[in-house]
């Protein structure tokens, strides 16, 4: 473990190439972060099937390629169709538990997380899979900084989503409603806004989200019907740190979180890579109810 | 005859059923030995889950836990644990335990575990329990595959190829039987320290952190230090639980087994919260009704059960969230229903079935 601390003090290009690796994932996880902070928001759902709507998207890809189509355009059906699951999710259960506390709301959507899981690995087995995205890779720094080209792409997708989903929420009639159902839903429907509409659009908007991300991590990552949960804390985190409805600092934390776990990988070794991320998890919110502790102290 | 007399008599009848089980169903007798197991899951969760409002994800981090030290401590004293992983791929080494050696192996082993649980529930606990309601469930949920996935890389304890507790010498005879009757006991102590737990200051002081944790504190209450305490408490039972299960299914895998936490870690919740949470014998009807309808069901569904499984907790917890003895208490409250006596010294007598 010291040992390979000190190859990255020793030969900088590694540390560039993980962290730029690392920065490029990240996008994706800032996105299906701040998904999850939308439906958080909007309706203070903290929805743990977030990681399985990502899955899902990257079985849509992989069972396109498999059929011979390029899995770029697994990106837009992935999102529809993820969209439509939500709104079914939404309309069937979701609905239901909207108005009762957010600890029902965990519980539920955990349900509706191991349904997802392990109806795709009954029906598609627990094997590792990825889709072909047939692109070369960039060679930087003398060949030590390896970035494959579809990271790249992937990471310009994610970008330009985001954007998206910025000028729907500020320009759109319905993301205008969305909105205004975040900041007081009673208020909203007083104003004649449709709030079991607009839950539902943002229930199916965020799956949309996770979905386009998923088809992105298929192309540039692999899947396999158990990689929902991490993506799950990981936006948990990144929301945690970043706080509700602040994008800057979700893209900051996402992009960050990328990195460190990336460079921790290495340093501890890939294996133990994903309990990096968990006892993350932990760490940041230990040190989160450290903060609010001493917060709380003043008013002593 | 009064009601203390039923009572007694309804426990009796309890004692000579589980001690009688074994001889009477003697094909049955590992999965009801998980029954009484799994009692104990519900029961340990639901005191922190139910009684206290902490709904944890993360108590088979004490089952793995009280698992793992147990197996090893049976192994590390007699021979060295990195030797004994190491040759489950077919070294040339035999590893015997006789009698008295497994006897004593498994005697230091089990209160090992429940220590070691402990030991981390309070320290984890200390820095955990500090955080309220959902941000704990959430880190608890982290906290279950962090440790799972450590084990699962950990070299010395097996990593991913997982252990093999003690091979029983032939004198035991029928192993399920033999552990059937530690999980009886171990279930039976549960419920007892439990009820017996609920009706002390401690149990008002648990109940008032759910109904409102901000009162309790302002009342005067070390909130974090009795949460801690109640984790602990549920992470002993846990522990020696662990322990058993392990030597029970004669093979631990870090992820399926000890640090499982898409099947026990689950099923937990699902029988405190089916039986009806926060009660005594909501866990325990919930754990038998679960065992029984997995048992009975599991077979036919040919590979869905899992899938079966998340849909019954949605269900659950949309349409049914107070369970079976919560719809009881408000569907015949003079005959389930709370009653609570409160007399001068402050305690509380509280009969419920």
């Amino acid at each position: 473990m010291l040992d390979n601390l000190l190859i990255l003090v020793q030969a900088p290009t590694i540390t560039v190439d993980l962290v730029l690796n690392g920065i490029l994932v990240g996008a994706i996880f800032a996105l299906a972060a701040y998904g999850m902070a939308l439906v958080w928001g909007v309706m203070n759902i903290i929805n743990i099937a977030q990681g399985e709507f990502v899955m899902l998207g990257g079985y849509v890809a992989v069972i396109m390629s498999a059929h011979g189509v390029h899995p770029l355009l697994a990106v837009p059906v992935a999102a529809v169709l993820l969209f439509g699951l939500g709104w079914l999710l939404y309309r069937t259960v979701i609905f239901r538990i909207v108005e009762r506390d957010l600890f029902t709301s965990i519980l539920a959507t955990f349900g509706i997380s191991i349904v997802l899981q392990q109806l795709m690995n009954t029906v598609f087995g627990g094997d590792v899979q990825v889709a072909q995205a047939h692109l070369g890779t960039l060679l930087l720094m003398g060949g030590m900084v390896t970035l494959a080209q579809i990271k790249l792409l992937s990471f310009a997708l994610a970008a330009v989503l985001a954007v998206v989903l910025v000028l729907f929420l500020r320009r759109s009639r319905l993301g205008q409603a969305i909105r205004a159902t975040a900041q007081n839903a009673r208020a909203a429907r007083v104003l004649g806004i449709d709030t079991d509409r607009v839950y539902a659009a943002t229930f199916g908007l965020n799956a949309a989200l996770c979905g386009a991300c998923g088809a992105l991590v298929a192309m540039a990552y692999t899947v396999h019907p158990y990689i929902g949960l991490p993506y799950t804390i990981r936006s948990f985190m990144i929301v945690i740190v970043a706080g509700l409805g602040n994008l800057a600092g979700v893209i900051a934390a996402g992009l960050s979180l990328g990195a460190a776990e990336n460079v921790a990988g290495f340093v501890l070794g890939t294996q133990y890579q994903l309990a990096f991320v968990f006892l993350l998890l932990v760490v940041v919110l230990v040190w989160r109810n450290w903060r609010l502790a001493r917060k709380r102290q003043y008013l002593k | 005859m009064s009601d203390a007399h039923k009572k007694l008599a309804g426990r009796l009848a309890i004692l000579a059923v589980g001690l009688a089980a074994p001889f009477l169903f003697p094909a049955y007798q590992s999965q009801m030995a998980e029954l009484w197991l799994f009692v104990v899951f519900a029961l340990t969760w639901d005191l922190a889950g139910g009684q206290m409002g902490y709904n944890s994800f993360g108590n088979v981090v004490f089952l793995g836990i009280g698992m793992y030290a147990c197996v090893l401590t049976q192994v590390g004293l007699l021979y060295d644990i990195g030797i004994y992983n190491g040759a489950r791929g077919g070294g040339s080494a035999t590893f015997v335990f006789d009698l008295p050696h497994y006897l004593e192996g498994l005697a230091l082993g089990l209160p090992v575990g429940a220590l070691l649980a402990a030991l981390a529930a309070a320290v984890l606990g200390a820095f955990v329990l500090g955080m309220r309601g959902h941000y704990f469930a959430i880190c608890t949920l982290g906290l279950g595959v962090a440790a799972g996935e450590v084990a699962n890389s950990w070299e010395w304890i097996g990593a991913g190829s997982g252990m093999v507790p003690p091979t029983p010498p032939q004198v035991i005879g029928d192993l399920s039987r033999f552990y059937y009757y530690f999980a009886f006991a171990l279930a039976a102590v549960t419920f007892l320290v439990l009820g017996w737990l609920y009706r002390t200051r401690f149990g008002l002081a648990i109940n008032a952190i759910r109904d409102d944790e901000d009162k309790a504190e302002a009342m005067g209450l070390q909130t974090t230090r009795i949460k801690v305490a109640a984790w602990v408490i549920a992470a002993v039972f846990l522990g020696v639980s662990g322990g058993i299960l392990g030597n029970l299914k004669r093979f631990i895998d870090p992820i399926d087994t000890a640090f499982s936490g898409a099947t026990f870690g689950v099923w937990m919740v699902l029988m405190a919260i089916l039986g009806g949470k926060g009660t005594l014998w909501g866990p325990v009807i919930g754990a038998v009704l679960f065992e029984v309808i997995k048992e009975a069901t599991w077979t036919y569904l040919l590979g869905w059960q899992r899938v079966a499984l998340g849909l019954l907790i949605v269900i659950i917890v949309v349409f049914f969230p107070q369970g079976i003895l919560g719809w009881l208490r408000e569907r015949f409250p003079d005959r389930f229903g709370r009653r609570v006596e409160a007399d001068l010294s402050g305690t509380a007598e509280e009969t419920a079935r």
